[in-house]
């Protein structure tokens, strides 16, 4: 009797103490957890379905979206690629290519304050489009651009 | 634990500019090695920066990113000698955090 009240007491005692941690901001539970990836949309294969695993339905063709990358890029390895969008209200800027065997390469969060244009450097299989996906006060718009594909980036 | 991220960030026309590059093999999971083995995926999934305590920049990232990945983006209302944060997570639940201080 005692040594199951002894028992429940500290099992008690150890979640109050994750409780007080989490309430002090010692801990959040978004940092105790993994953080938010979406799995389903980097597991697609083509573009339609990684952008409708976004919540893309049928994006709109823009010109105020500016994909930054060279026509030819010798290496696949490492290719440069800048997206700059000029719609205002610009919430996430995400890359995809796709003739990657998934599409979606990279999805960058843009808040308040921060600018509308993301440069980083992806592998690419082959010569592709490679699209950059636009969400702009809640709606989704899109641009594509080809990049030739010298020597592939998949180690071949 | 992974080698240090380097990081540098410019006050310039008002914005922050902030350029990492991160060391880590971004590997895609349909490689073979020399024995004809698939070498498992092993690549960043989530990349954050903050600046005082708010996120200035949020990315999730597959294994397409490029080996020993380079990030650049801009941010408005920083100073000179704020400190600005970038930590990041791969698929195995390796973690790093590194910071660099606005110049």
């Amino acid at each position: 009797m005692n040594h199951s009240r002894r028992k429940a007491l500290q099992t008690g005692g150890g979640a109050g103490v994750l409780a007080m941690l989490f309430a002090a901001g010692v801990l959040k539970p978004g940092q105790a957890l993994a953080q938010d990836w979406n799995q389903a949309a980097f597991s697609m294969k083509t573009v339609p379905e990684a952008m409708r695993a976004l919540g893309a339905q049928s994006p709109a063709a823009s010109a105020a979206i500016l994909i930054k990358a060279p026509e030819i890029a010798e290496n696949g390895a490492v290719v440069p690629i800048a997206i700059e969008s000029k719609l205002p209200g610009t919430e996430s800027i995400t890359l995809l290519i796709e003739k990657n065997p998934q599409p979606l390469a990279a999805s960058f969060s843009i808040p308040a304050g921060t600018a509308p244009e993301v440069s980083t450097r992806v592998k690419m299989g082959q010569s592709s489009d490679v699209y950059a996906l636009v969400k702009a006060e809640g709606k989704f718009y899109v641009a594509k651009k080809e990049i030739k594909i010298t020597l592939g980036g998949c180690g071949g | 634990m992974a080698d240090p991220m380097r990081i540098r960030i410019a006050a310039r026309d008002g914005l922050v500019n902030v350029r990492i590059l991160m060391s880590h093999e971004m590997e895609t999971g349909q490689r073979k090695d020399s024995a004809g083995n698939l070498v498992p995926a092993h690549y960043i999934r989530n990349v954050t920066a903050t600046h005082q305590g708010k996120t200035v920049l949020s990315a999730q990232w597959g294994p397409a990113v490029a080996k020993n990945p380079f990030l650049e983006f801009s941010f408005k209302g920083g100073q000179k000698g704020d400190k600005v944060v970038v930590t990041w997570e791969d698929n195995k639940g390796d973690k790093r955090s590194d910071e660099a201080v606005i110049n």
